[in-house]
């Protein structure tokens, strides 16, 4: 009700509880919009100068300031970092890749009914259980270290070893998401389809998975920033990664400011691409809103 | 409804401007120093010199009086480290050594210094403090570090470093299947993927000594390097020389020390404090008195047997 969203004063209380109507409340509805757009801002702006002013007059915030926010330290940090970020860009790309097919392989194959089908099942419900408790650390290593211990491989693998761990691990996540979004398709749609005489796999393929598909792309690209982060595992095994990178410099110049340009390395990566998704998913509704008609 | 709203946003806003105040007037007041007692000393005793007196055992400022509190890391490697009969005392590892032992290198320098300081070894007590928290800005948690910290002057803005109590050279141990076990000279190296620990002079060694062609292996702690050398995923790992030879003379199999670096001059272990603290000079009186009785060369000698046996790879 626009009546609640009007500043304080008697006469808005009322108008809000009376709710919409008679001609001549609407010019108070319009100043009313107006006045709370106002104190909302103000009180904004007066809510982080007073924040802003409590630490930066704090005693220690000099220190604090030279710690994080280190001009020099920054400017001689910034290619170093910005080079070791390629490393996992490369690694979050190809893991991606395939983390989306396995984890939708997963997904289906737990969602496949019959008794017949239930050693699948089980297999993949022990699959997802493990790879979601262990932590990443510990698969790392014993991929990274435990598959070259063996001997059958060479040097050099690992990239490789990194794409498997983080794949193992993120397809296990991944495929709940799937999972949640093919259960959130009406069963009906599958029923219609299989009334149609499709099959239970051509169902899946042609009806439920692209509208199930759709609904998680949200969550598929929180899993996706996550991702991005959990790219040091890498770092475990040896590789100079942006993170590693950051502690070296860090390590190297006593100062934190190193994981601030990789904290804002992210920010540039991850928010554009989040915006992208949200403005390919609108899209998307607008489409289907659009052919429901 | 909006009434409680509105008095709430007053309530906070009058909140947060008395936090501002409070503050400002908390930040007006002194920090805490050590008390100078050491002055009080100095006039009550005017014929000794006054810096004997400040190194004078009540005259220290240390973190809790009365005891000493040493700092290293967790876990406490030979040969720098003894394990203790009967087990090690909790937090220390137990599958390596314990700094309450008194024995091994870095311990038994601890207690010589301790001693000197005229402290009794039930004076003193250890805390774990990773290695690179040691020489990190800020207050310290111990009033000396010994934790094979090379001297580097970075280090020595954001903290206090004492003269050297040990002086050695960086190594290179490697699997003796490996080509690289052959080199007599560093540019033999260039070729091959080293490793270290992030952080360490060890690191610095393989960055601007040895510069190798492929991408040197960066490890949070010597143990994951070491588990990359047990799989070939380096071909050598770099560590100072008494760790170069608990490594190839224990911890791993079929290796060997294939040198040690000529960096120039050797590099220097310092304890560490926190940055200006009045302890560095007593310390450093400490230090000077034991390499000058040869306590300091007997403990080397003793814990540190292979320094001389080493073949040194130049460039």
């Amino acid at each position: 009700m626009a009546g609640l969203a009007s500043g304080p004063g008697d006469s808005g209380m009322l108008l809000g509880v009376a709710g919409q109507g008679s001609p001549d409340r609407r010019p108070d509805r319009g100043s009313g919009a107006l006045r709370s757009t106002l104190i909302a801002f103000i009180s904004t702006v007066v809510f982080f100068i007073v924040v802003g002013t409590l630490i930066v007059n704090a005693e220690g915030w000099p220190s604090v300031q030279r710690s994080f926010l280190d001009g020099r330290v920054f400017a001689d940090s910034v290619p170093l970092i910005v080079t070791a970020f390629w490393v996992n860009v490369r690694l979050f790309v190809v893991a991606e890749v395939l983390i989306l097919g396995f984890g939708l392989l997963i997904a289906v194959l737990r969602s496949l009914p019959g008794p017949v089908l239930f050693p699948v099942r089980l297999l993949t419900t022990v699959y997802v259980d493990v790879f979601r408790a262990l932590p990443g650390i510990l698969v790392i290593y014993v991929i990274g270290f435990g598959i070259p211990g063996l001997g059958f491989t060479g040097t050099g693998n690992e990239f490789i070893y990194a794409v498997l761990a983080l794949t193992l691990i993120y397809s296990a996540y991944v495929s709940e998401v799937y999972r949640a979004g093919i259960d959130s398709v009406h069963p009906s749609q599958d029923a219609a389809a299989r009334s149609l005489g499709l099959s239970r796999l051509q169902s899946l393929r042609h009806v439920v998975l692209p509208q199930a598909v759709r609904r998680v792309v949200p969550p598929l690209l929180n899993d996706f920033i996550g991702l991005q982060k959990d790219t040091v595992l890498v770092s475990y095994i040896g590789v100079v990664e942006i993170f590693r990178q950051s502690q070296i410099r860090q390590y190297g110049t006593f100062n934190f400011t190193p994981y601030v340009v990789t904290a804002l390395v992210f920010l540039v990566f991850t928010i554009p691409l989040a915006r992208l998704t949200d403005v390919l998913v609108a899209r998307d509704r607008k489409r289907s809103a659009a052919a429901a008609r | 409804m909006r009434g409680t709203l509105r008095l709430g946003a007053l309530a906070l806003t009058a909140l947060i401007a008395l936090a501002a105040c409070g503050t400002s007037g908390a930040s007006s007041a002194p920090t805490a120093s050590a008390a100078p007692p050491a002055s009080v000393a100095a006039s009550e005793a005017p014929s000794v010199a006054p810096s004997v007196d400040a190194c004078a055992r009540e005259n220290l400022a240390l973190i809790a009086p009365g005891k000493l509190t040493v700092g290293t890391d967790n876990p406490a490697y030979p040969p720098y480290f003894a394990p203790k009969d009967g087990g090690n005392t909790a937090p220390w590892d137990p599958a390596q050594g314990d700094p309450n032992s008194g024995k091994g290198f870095e311990s038994a320098v601890a207690y010589a210094v301790a001693k000197q300081l005229g402290f009794a070894p039930t004076d003193v007590s250890w805390v774990v403090v990773p290695f690179a928290n040691s020489f990190a800005p800020g207050p310290k948690t111990f009033d000396f570090d010994i934790n094979q910290i090379g001297f580097k002057p970075e280090r020595a803005q954001t903290a206090d470093l004492t003269d050297g109590y040990y002086f050695g050279n960086q190594s290179i141990v490697a699997l003796k299947s490996n080509p690289v076990a052959k080199a007599t000279t560093i540019a033999e190296l260039a070729n091959a993927t080293l490793g270290a620990q992030v952080g360490t002079t060890s690191y610095d060694a393989i960055v601007n000594t040895i510069k190798p062609t492929k991408e040197a292996k960066v490890f949070d702690s010597n143990d994951a390097a070491i588990q990359a050398l047990k799989t070939k995923a380096i071909d050598a790992i770099v560590v100072d020389l008494p760790t170069a030879d608990f490594l190839a003379n224990v911890e791993i199999e079929n290796s060997t020390i294939v040198g040690q670096l000529d960096q120039g001059t050797p590099e220097r272990f310092s304890l560490a404090l926190t940055k200006d603290s009045k302890l560095t000079a007593c310390l450093n009186q400490a230090i000077g008195a034991l390499t000058t009785d040869g306590t300091l060369k007997g403990l080397a000698d003793q814990y540190l047997p292979f320094t001389t046996g080493t073949p040194v790879l130049k460039p």
